[in-house]
């Protein structure tokens, strides 16, 4: 891709995890996140994978943001009024990132110059040399994946259901007793 | 020569049979069981002993019989056997032992007839023979060392035999702790004498092995000498291990009668005996041996001059006259110092068992001032102590007289002058303390409280039995030793010869006189001796029959000399000042509070503590902060991209 | 005409973003989210690693890494709401029932 396309990507990438991690309100956080998300599926359709980039928009933009925002709602969450405590680790945490990018970019920039431009196979980064993969070599992992993924909902359900404060045998109780009062002879 | 003899162990086997039946079926057997068992063992071992001693006058002299029970100790070279060995010396013994011991069990059946403790109390007196008889029969010197703690542990255990007196206990702790520092010495010899010998390759103990290798012990003599005989001054109560042999009174009077008078007292005596052949090689040490021997002897006759408890001046007479045994061996009359310790147990014994007969007749009262006027009243005591005194006081053709007078005359003639003098001394004091005993307990007035007037009768048979037995052997027991010339002069000495002048090659100041050189000298010294003991009985008599008030007249005015002797020279304060005390201190200030309580301790707690404390601040990490984690995880990653950064650049 | 390490370079500056927005924010959603974004910047490195090789092993993975995403995303919000409605916050500091 052309290389002034990756900067201006790059730049709006880079504005928007800030916009992530510095705004106050919940909501604006999660509307930074999903334009960032965005910006990386675009930055993936230019590097060839197709796929991959709009199932990054539609999965994750699609659903697991508005999953997010759900959520958000849902607890009605507000903004942050304060922006105290733990000040210490607040600092020592963003010299840490610091560090950390410092070395990534050591070891990354020492590796070998490659060309984005560099030939690739046809039908590189489509539907089916994808599906082509994922099914032959990565086929266990793939099944795998499906369970992980009914092991998830499962879960999910049970953690965030409403747990009853009477149990069952006593609503039960409660209720057949109510009826068997309200019945004169 | 030597005979293998079985027999012999029978005569351990019977008190060792009395012991395990009085210990665990003397209550249920009752006490007519225990009384038969416990002293017909006894008996039985007597028995035996005579027949062995039989079997050994047919042999020719210097023979022995000998017989080994079992292997003890067999390490590369070192053999020890628990093995026996009957010959003239260990054969005078065993049969001092087991009769004397016999009748002694005898008495005892009436003595304790109150006690409910019968079966514990024969228990331990047959241990105590058994012991005794190990000490006296072992052909090695280790298992003589067995016998000798054994003797030890019995007297402790019968000495405190009323331990629910807590002064009774602490006088018999008193006794044990006080052998022990003298076993320490004794260890500490047999130690240097098997180094001695084992530098030359010789790995024996056994004391003919040992004699066999006398040459090689040479070096060492004198001091392996002073260590065996500080063991000695331990068990046979010398200066200065002495202090626990008045205190041992408390026990059962039968028990003073045989361990602390005729018997375990007189091992120290054995064992320098059985070793002459050690002591020869060393003249300092029997020097110093002497020395002890006729200062103790003196020193203790001084104390019993004003003791008013009636055992308490036979424990001090025992003490003196050990003394003269100590110093018959240390000048080198090593059958002079047996045969006294034989004519001893005859008389000392008596008189303990008579004065066990007073007490038993006056519910026991021990102060003689509580006493007087019991001739009439009891007759056989009477007269069988009498005996006994006059045979102590060394009044001619009682069994005393040859004994103490062969020590005499032995002493100035190997030419130790001064303690023959201090020996003589001695001997006036003892006929005058012995006889104001008599006199004080048996004549005059009678000061006994009225209530046990009425009480007073003599023994019963049981009791005067023994007394009469051994009253007779107090007249005639010394007259195995005659003077030379008369009728079979000295067949004691010469019954012993063999034994105590064994191949020696050291050298000696003077020659042993076991003999007396030549009749007149030896005659005069007698003459002396024997006037010395008549004075002691006449001073005796004046100051307490003709003038009875003299005797507190004369200690009035002299008031200070009294009370220092009354109160034994203050020896047993001093002791308690120099060594218990500072024991005491260090022991509860410097290693209990100091190492115990402050290091020891200290470490324990201390550790666990610090664990406790290290724990404590290293839970402070738990702050339950997510984002604390995730950012020590952080810094792992770090880390972990500054190594492939390190590689990078590298 | 990019180089691939300048998609690297990138991917390194948003993972650094994400990991200072975990230790930064106090709201557990917001963290959530800073999280959604370290792994987004990891895809990136992946595609952009298997672009340079010539080979679909990296998009494979990225669909994967999309996946567990997913089913994290769901059951992490599930815990969430399950903690909100015993604690009434969402505030990680007042979350440390484990502290010592």
């Amino acid at each position: 891709m052309p290389l002034w396309l990756f900067i201006f990507l790059g730049v709006l990438a880079i504005i928007a995890a800030f916009g992530v991690i510095l705004q106050r309100s919940p909501v604006h956080c999660l509307l930074a996140l999903a334009f960032a998300l965005v910006d990386i599926g675009a930055l993936f359709i230019g590097l060839g994978a197709v796929t991959v980039g709009f199932l990054q928009i539609i999965i994750y933009v699609g659903a697991i943001m508005i999953l997010f925002l759900f959520v958000i709602w849902l607890l009605n969450l507000q903004a942050e009024t304060d922006l105290g405590g733990h000040l210490a680790l607040k600092f020592f945490g963003a010299i840490a990132a610091a560090a950390l990018v410092a070395e990534l970019f050591v070891m990354f920039l020492s590796a070998p110059a490659t060309d984005s431009s560099r030939a690739v196979p046809t039908g590189y980064g489509s539907i089916e040399s994808l599906a082509r993969v994922l099914f032959s070599d990565y086929l266990i992992a793939f099944e795998v994946t499906s369970l992980l993924l009914l092991a998830a909902v499962v879960g999910s359900v049970a953690l965030a259901r409403r747990m009853p404060s009477v149990s069952r045998t006593e609503r039960v109780t409660n209720e057949a007793s109510k009826n068997l009062g309200s019945a004169r002879p | 020569m030597t005979i293998d003899f079985p027999p012999l162990a029978l005569i351990l086997f019977f008190p060792a049979l009395g012991v395990v039946f009085n210990l665990f079926y003397g209550r249920k057997a009752g006490r007519g069981a225990v009384n038969f068992v416990g002293t017909s063992v006894i008996f039985l071992a007597f028995a035996v002993a005579l027949w062995a001693f039989a079997k050994l006058r047919m042999m020719p002299p210097g023979g022995a019989l000998a017989f080994t029970l079992w292997p003890w100790i067999s390490a590369g070279n070192f053999h020890v056997d628990i093995a026996l060995r009957f010959d003239a010396l260990s054969a005078v013994m065993t049969l001092v032992v087991s009769g004397v011991g016999a009748f002694i069990h005898l008495y005892s059946c009436g003595y304790m007839a109150h006690d409910e403790d019968y079966a514990r109390y024969f228990a331990y007196m047959n241990l105590f023979a058994l012991a005794m008889l190990v000490l006296v029969l072992a052909d090695n010197l280790l298992l003589m060392f067995v016998g000798w703690e054994g003797v030890g542990l019995c007297s402790y255990l019968l000495i405190a035999f009323w331990y629910s007196n807590s002064e009774f206990a602490y006088n018999g702790r008193k006794a044990f702790i006080t052998n022990r520092v003298g076993d320490a010495g004794f260890i500490l010899g047999i130690l240097t004498i098997v180094g001695a010998l084992a530098a030359h390759g010789v790995w024996t103990l056994s004391f003919v092995g040992m004699n066999a290798h006398a040459d090689l012990l040479q070096p060492v003599a004198v001091t392996a000498a002073l260590l065996l005989f500080l063991g000695a001054t331990g068990k046979s109560a010398q200066v200065p291990l002495y202090v626990w042999l008045p205190d041992a009174m408390v026990g059962p009077t039968p028990v003073s009668a045989l361990i602390h008078a005729a018997t375990m007292v007189t091992a120290g005596v054995y064992m320098i005996a059985r070793l002459n052949f050690l002591y020869r090689l060393g003249p300092d040490a029997m020097q110093v041996v002497a020395i002890i021997g006729a200062l103790t002897s003196f020193f203790a006759a001084t104390v019993a001059i004003v003791q008013s408890d009636i055992k308490r001046v036979l424990a001090y007479s025992t003490i003196s006259q050990i003394g003269y045994m100590v110093v018959g061996v240390g000048v080198g009359a090593f059958a002079a110092g047996i045969f006294h310790l034989m004519t001893h147990a005859f008389f000392k014994g008596l008189l303990f068992l008579c004065a066990g007969s007073i007490m038993h007749a006056l519910e026991g009262e021990q102060d003689m001032n509580r006493m007087g006027g019991l001739r009439r009243k009891l007759p056989i005591t009477y007269t069988t102590m009498l005996i006994a005194a006059l045979a102590i006081s060394g009044i001619p053709f009682f069994a005393g007289y040859f004994s103490k007078d062969l020590i005499l005359e032995s002493t100035y003639t190997s030419g130790h002058i001064w303690l023959w003098l201090l020996g003589l001394v001695t001997a006036g004091l003892t006929s005058f303390y012995m006889f104001r005993l008599i006199f004080v307990t048996f004549h005059g007035e009678s000061r006994v409280a009225s209530e046990k007037e009425h009480h007073i009768h003599e023994s019963p048979p049981v009791m005067t039995i023994p007394l009469i037995v051994l009253a007779v052997f107090s007249i005639i027991g010394g007259w195995v030793e005659l003077p030379e010339g008369m009728i079979w002069g000295g067949a004691f000495s010469r019954f012993l010869a063999p034994l105590v002048a064994g191949p020696v090659t050291g050298l000696m100041a003077r020659p042993a006189a076991m003999a007396g050189s030549n009749l007149s000298p030896s005659l005069v010294l007698s003459a002396v001796a024997t006037l010395t003991a008549i004075i002691g009985i006449g001073i005796a008599w004046i100051f307490y029959i003709q003038v009875p008030a003299l005797a507190g007249q004369f200690a009035e005015s002299m008031r200070a000399l009294y009370n220092v002797l009354r109160r034994k020279y203050y020896i047993d304060e001093l002791y308690d000042l120099i060594v218990s005390r500072p024991l005491f201190f260090i022991s509860t200030y410097v290693l209990h509070r100091g190492v115990d309580v402050m290091v020891i301790d200290g470490i324990a707690d201390g550790l666990g503590l610090r664990v406790e404390e290290s724990g404590e601040a290293v839970r402070k990490v738990e702050s339950g902060n997510v984002q604390h984690y995730a950012f020590v995880y952080l810094l792992g990653a770090l880390a972990v991209a500054a190594y492939y950064v390190y590689l990078v650049i590298r | 005409m990019t180089p691939i390490g300048y998609f690297m370079a990138l991917s390194a500056i948003l993972f650094a973003i994400g990991v200072a927005g975990v230790l930064v924010r106090r709201n557990v959603i917001v963290m959530f989210m800073s999280i959604e974004l370290m792994l987004n910047a990891v895809n990136l490195a992946f595609v952009a690693l298997g672009r340079s090789v010539g080979s679909m092993d990296g998009q494979v993975i990225v669909f994967f890494v999309m996946t567990v995403a997913a089913a994290e995303a769901a059951v992490g919000l599930a815990i969430i709401i399950a903690l909100f409605r015993n604690r009434e916050t969402v505030n990680v500091d007042e979350l440390n029932l484990l502290h010592w």
